[in-house]
């Protein structure tokens, strides 16, 4: 299995992600630079955490137009797994790979801290070694997360069960009292319509090793290489 | 323009009439600038030189001491750690968020410029009552400033402390300390150009930003409106961010023979530095350095503190690549001078000649003076006043209060506006124990990192409380299982030219110069910030100390949270009864006053070395050292952290229950244990000569204090851990 | 030489959590008359040439595709002259 991630001048979680695919997940892994033109060979990319181009003008915004990122659509169309975490997500969303946009969070201060997600599906490339209503716990690290999009899109996210990660309290209660930024319908991730692409705000790569406190994230990842094996078979 | 007078730049009479001896004749403009920068005290270190010779700066893991951009200690392996720590007082008292924000890029800066990979921030700030809404603003743009530029960097925030005392009022400090890491033959130093070789600039344009630093009002410099002259630095995290990645590049490939960061004085500075080197010169065209506004002057270019540019001298025929690498990371390098033989700082304008000074006098010529301190009339007066005079309140009153208290609440409010996880590192985040850990991946070791400063003790007893800001340094590391390695200082004080401020200064320099040694923590790194006082007086001196240290394995590592029902409850160290200085004084009689508590060095090397040991051993399950709030506060925090309640019974051996419980004398820790391992501890406390007594059980869901059965304090543990949590979340709506 | 003023803001449903804070520091400053405040971004742009029309048309193009975000913002474009 051969993950790439996507450097972006101003990514900063490049290196996390690196480091998990290959020293916790045991997988081949190289960066991608922004100004490649090609994604062949790749069996799923990591747009990484960051601040691409600084997020100055709107986080993501900038980072959309690389030269790179005609590719990673193309690979996206074809079905090839992408998950963008935190500025990642942004980017999916800016390119226009998922609904929506990201707003300041409410408090309108940068957010560090560990969240729980319940998982509302187990049956998608990222979450197959997770279980339904379980609760995970993941550390968010944003300034904008505050996900939005208009009623009509929500409505189809939730039909099409897209929202695979929710904020929740520990024992799984989704309630505004367990929403960090104010997130639309606490919406912590979502996936395409045909599930091979991931938004997600909160940070998995930084909660896959026991040292980190926790190793909830690991299971996103595992979910990725799970899939991509029985898709090869 | 109208110009400023030497006086309005701060040089003295006798100084400038030094400058016309050096030059044999009248500086003009510019040069007048460049001495007067170049003098000043935050490059030239003419008022605290003297004293800062006092300070221990070798050991065997010292690689490099003071005198470069940071320090260095060696932490096997063939690794390094490369940190520093630098205040930015005065800027974010003008604009808190850009004040605070460029403090950070700065030290960063220093860092990498040495060749090192940033691998955690830590700061120390200091700001007056957080009743006062200006102090609110000002807490609330400086953390903003510090989050926002280090999260964007992705460097974590991992540690450092916050204090409130009305002393700071109208001159918070902001001090920011950077660690790197890096491979010993990969460190990288400022002076090793030659003869010929070309300076190159990069990074930011060069605007009319932070000339002469924030001490003088840019408005006097101004013919123009204020609007094109602007005298805050901003910050660009972004253009940081991108010189890090490309800088390092340079040195992995051994590209440049020297590096070197604009921080203070902007191009003068760090061209002086550049080419420091015995009978080095330097040339340099001010019509090359690209710039922001139209219609600089010279002396606007050379002393423009505009923020995130680097000056890189490369290895001969090493341009090419270097622009090769810069290119790549969107950033432009320009050529602006050269190196020369002939020991001259020479400024030119295309064609015309516009400053010439000798190096040398800028550096090592610059005066110094010895100032002879006098003992404040305070002193002896706090010193000496009665704390039997003052009724005894309530424990479990006082206790609630101290930890409402934003000197000892949770400082979550703080800490959570910081990426204190990126660089998946943290393996203690803010907030878990008395100092940060990283990890370094691909060993089993740890890097342990803490910051710490009481200045109101420092206030009342310099030399007591210089020794003990190393102490709880040094101890703080030893509570997490690290062994202090070495330490860099961030020197906060009022007006040197004040006797009584000199004398503060004197005897904090010397305490802790004792505390260093006998600890074998030598200072490899620091900075001096002088003036911090207003009309209303000086700030408590405040000598922050930043310490690095190493646990053996990074696996044992200790946090502060109580863990399990029926482990023990152990005091180690002596129990004490000096209240002088405390917080409880301040938060529940409203004085800062008495005798310090008194400070055993040997006893404190001890601890230190207990505390680690029995740690490594894997003995202990919770430590936390008695500072703050003493012995009450040490165990209240233990117990909100680990959620779980505790009943301790003391022997108060008639003594005030008081002095018992708030004490904060230093060279003490509460830790948790399983019953089994209390032979093994005690065992250990002997070998060391250190006290240990038992005082009770983790458990319930109540913390209880006892004197021998009869009950002081019982408060529900969910109800602490709101007042606690809470407090200054509180403050801040 | 052309100059383009571009005002970016948040379209109406859309919450502006700056906005909020704002509006609620002035009521605190006695502004008890001010009924909502909408925080957006002004853009400017220096455009070589002077044929306004076509200027307005690339505007608004750099509008839809870069400088606004049509899920969340609104734009308007203004151009004026300048020497």
């Amino acid at each position: 299995m051969k993950f790439g991630v996507v450097v972006f001048p101003g990514s900063n979680c490049d290196a996390d992600c690196y480091h998990v695919v290959k020293e916790v997940m045991n997988q081949q892994v190289e960066y991608i630079w922004h100004k490649e033109n090609t994604v062949d060979g790749f069996d799923a990319l990591i747009l990484p955490g960051g601040f691409s181009y600084g997020d100055y003008l709107r986080t993501g915004s900038i980072a959309r137009f690389s030269p790179i990122m005609p590719s990673v659509i193309d690979f996206a169309d074809r079905g090839g797994l992408v998950i963008g975490i935190c500025n990642g997500f942004q980017i999916l969303l800016e390119a226009g790979l998922l609904p929506g946009a990201m707003l300041r969070n409410s408090s309108l201060k940068f957010i560090c801290k560990s969240v729980y997600l319940k998982i509302n599906r187990a049956d998608t490339p990222f979450t197959n070694r997770l279980k339904v209503d379980h609760v995970i716990r993941i550390p968010i690290a944003h300034g904008e997360g505050n996900y939005f999009c208009d009623e009509n899109t929500l409505q189809s996210l939730k039909d099409n069960g897209q929202i695979l990660f929710s904020y929740c309290g520990a024992d799984g209660e989704e309630s505004p009292e367990f929403n960090p930024n104010g997130s639309l319908a606490n919406i912590a991730g979502i996936s395409n319509l045909k599930g091979n692409i991931l938004g997600m705000m909160p940070h998995p790569e930084r909660c896959s090793e026991e040292i980190l406190g926790g190793r909830d994230g690991f299971y996103i990842f595992d979910s990725m290489i799970n899939w991509l094996k029985e898709v090869g078979k | 323009m109208k110009e400023m007078s030497y006086k309005e730049m701060g040089l003295l009479e006798q100084e400038y009439e030094q400058i016309i001896e050096i030059l044999g004749r009248q500086p003009n403009y510019l040069e007048l600038g460049i001495f007067a920068v170049m003098w000043s005290e935050h490059c030239g270190y003419k008022n605290s030189r003297p004293l800062l010779r006092n300070f221990p700066t070798e050991g065997p893991q010292v690689i490099q001491g003071p005198g470069e951009n940071a320090g260095v200690v060696d932490i096997g392996d063939g690794q390094a750690l490369v940190f520093k720590i630098e205040s930015h007082n005065h800027p974010s008292a003008i604009e808190p968020y850009q004040g605070a924000a460029t403090g950070v890029g700065g030290i960063v800066r220093d860092i990498f410029t040495m060749g090192a990979r940033p691998i955690a921030s830590l700061n120390s700030l200091r700001f007056g009552n957080l009743d006062d809404e200006r102090v609110k603003q000002l807490f609330s743009g400086v953390v903003a400033g510090i989050g926002d530029y280090g999260n964007c960097l992705g460097i974590p925030t991992v540690g450092g402390e916050v204090y409130f005392n009305p002393a700071y009022q109208g001159n918070p400090l902001v001090n920011a300390m950077c660690v790197g890491l890096v491979n010993k033959e990969e460190i990288a130093y400022a002076t090793a150009s030659e003869t010929g070789s070309p300076l190159m600039l990069v990074g930011a344009r060069t605007g009319r930003d932070g000339i002469h630093g924030a001490t003088f009002a840019s408005e006097e410099l101004s013919e123009t409106s204020q609007e094109k002259r602007p005298s805050v630095q901003v910050g660009d995290p972004f253009m940081e961010k991108l010189l890090i990645e490309a800088c390092l590049e340079l040195i992995k490939e051994d590209l440049v023979a020297g590096m070197q960061d604009l921080g203070a004085a902007g191009l003068t500075s760090s061209i002086a530095e550049a080419a420091s080197k015995k009978g080095r010169g330097v040339i340099v065209d001010v019509s090359w350095v690209p710039r922001r506004e139209t219609g600089m002057i010279p002396y606007e270019i050379m002393l423009s503190e505009s923020q995130e540019r680097m000056l890189i001298v490369p290895r001969e025929g090493q341009e090419g690549r270097i622009s090769e690498i810069f290119d790549k990371w969107g950033l432009d390098a320009t050529v602006i001078g050269e190196v020369t033989d002939d020991g001259m700082f020479k400024v030119f304008e295309g064609d015309v000649l516009v400053g010439a000074v000798p190096i040398e006098a800028l550096t090592e010529g610059c005066p110094v003076y010895v100032r002879e301190g006098i003992e404040p009339p305070y002193y002896r007066e706090y010193r000496d006043f009665n704390i039997d005079d003052l009724p005894e309140c309530d424990a479990g009153e006082a206790l609630s209060k101290l930890l409402a208290s934003p000197n000892i609440a949770s400082k979550k409010w703080v800490y959570t506006q910081y990426d204190h996880q990126v660089m998946t590192n943290s393996s203690i985040v803010p907030g878990d124990a008395d100092a940060a850990v990283l990890r370094v991946k691909g060993h089993q070791k740890g890097v342990a990192l803490a910051t710490d400063c009481n200045g109101r003790m420092v206030y009342l007893d310099p030399y007591q409380g210089g020794m003990m800001a190393v102490c709880e340094g040094a101890r703080n590391l030893a509570c997490v299982g690290a062994r202090p390695l070495a330490l860099t200082n961030c020197l906060n004080f009022g007006s040197p030219e004040n006797p009584h401020i000199y004398w503060q200064m004197q005897e904090a320099i010397k305490g802790m110069s004792k505390a260093a040694k006998v600890l074998g923590t030598p200072v490899v790194s620091g900075n001096v910030s002088l003036y911090n006082e207003t009309a209303d007086g000086a700030i408590f001196p405040t000598p922050v100390v930043g310490m690095v240290g190493i646990l053996k394995d990074i696996d044992q590592r200790c946090q502060m949270a109580f863990q399990d029902e029926g482990d023990l409850i152990v005091l180690l160290g002596r129990p004490r009864e000096e209240l002088g200085g405390s917080e409880y004084l301040f938060v529940c009689h409203g004085i800062e006053k008495g005798a310090v508590p008194e400070l055993d060095l040997a006893e404190e090397h001890n601890l230190i070395e207990l505390l680690v040991s029995i740690i490594e051993a894997g003995l202990v399950k919770s430590c936390h050292d008695i500072s703050d709030g003493g012995l009450a506060a040490t165990l209240a925090e233990s117990s909100i952290k680990g959620s779980t309640g505790f009943n301790v019974d003391l022997d108060f051996k008639g003594i005030r229950r008081d002095k018992i419980l708030f004490s904060e004398a230093p060279s003490r820790a509460v830790i948790s244990l399983d019953e089994k391992d209390l032979a093994a501890v005690k065992n250990a406390s002997v070998q060391q000569g250190i006290e240990i007594s038992l005082l009770g059980r983790v458990g319930g869901t109540s913390m209880i204090i006892n004197d021998q059965g009869i009950e002081l304090v019982n408060l529900a543990v969910q109800d602490a851990a709101k007042t606690w949590g809470e407090a200054i979340e509180c403050h801040m709506k | 030489m052309l100059k383009a003023n571009i005002y970016v803001t948040l379209k109406n449903g859309v919450l502006d959590p700056q906005g909020e804070a704002v509006k609620k520091s002035l009521k605190v400053l006695d502004y008890g008359q001010v009924e909502e405040v909408r925080i957006g971004k002004f853009i400017e742009v220096w455009l070589e040439g002077d044929d306004r029309e076509s200027a307005l048309k690339e505007l608004e193009e750099m509008s839809d595709k870069l400088l606004a975000n049509p899920v969340i913002e609104d734009y308007r474009v203004e151009i004026v002259e300048v020497n």
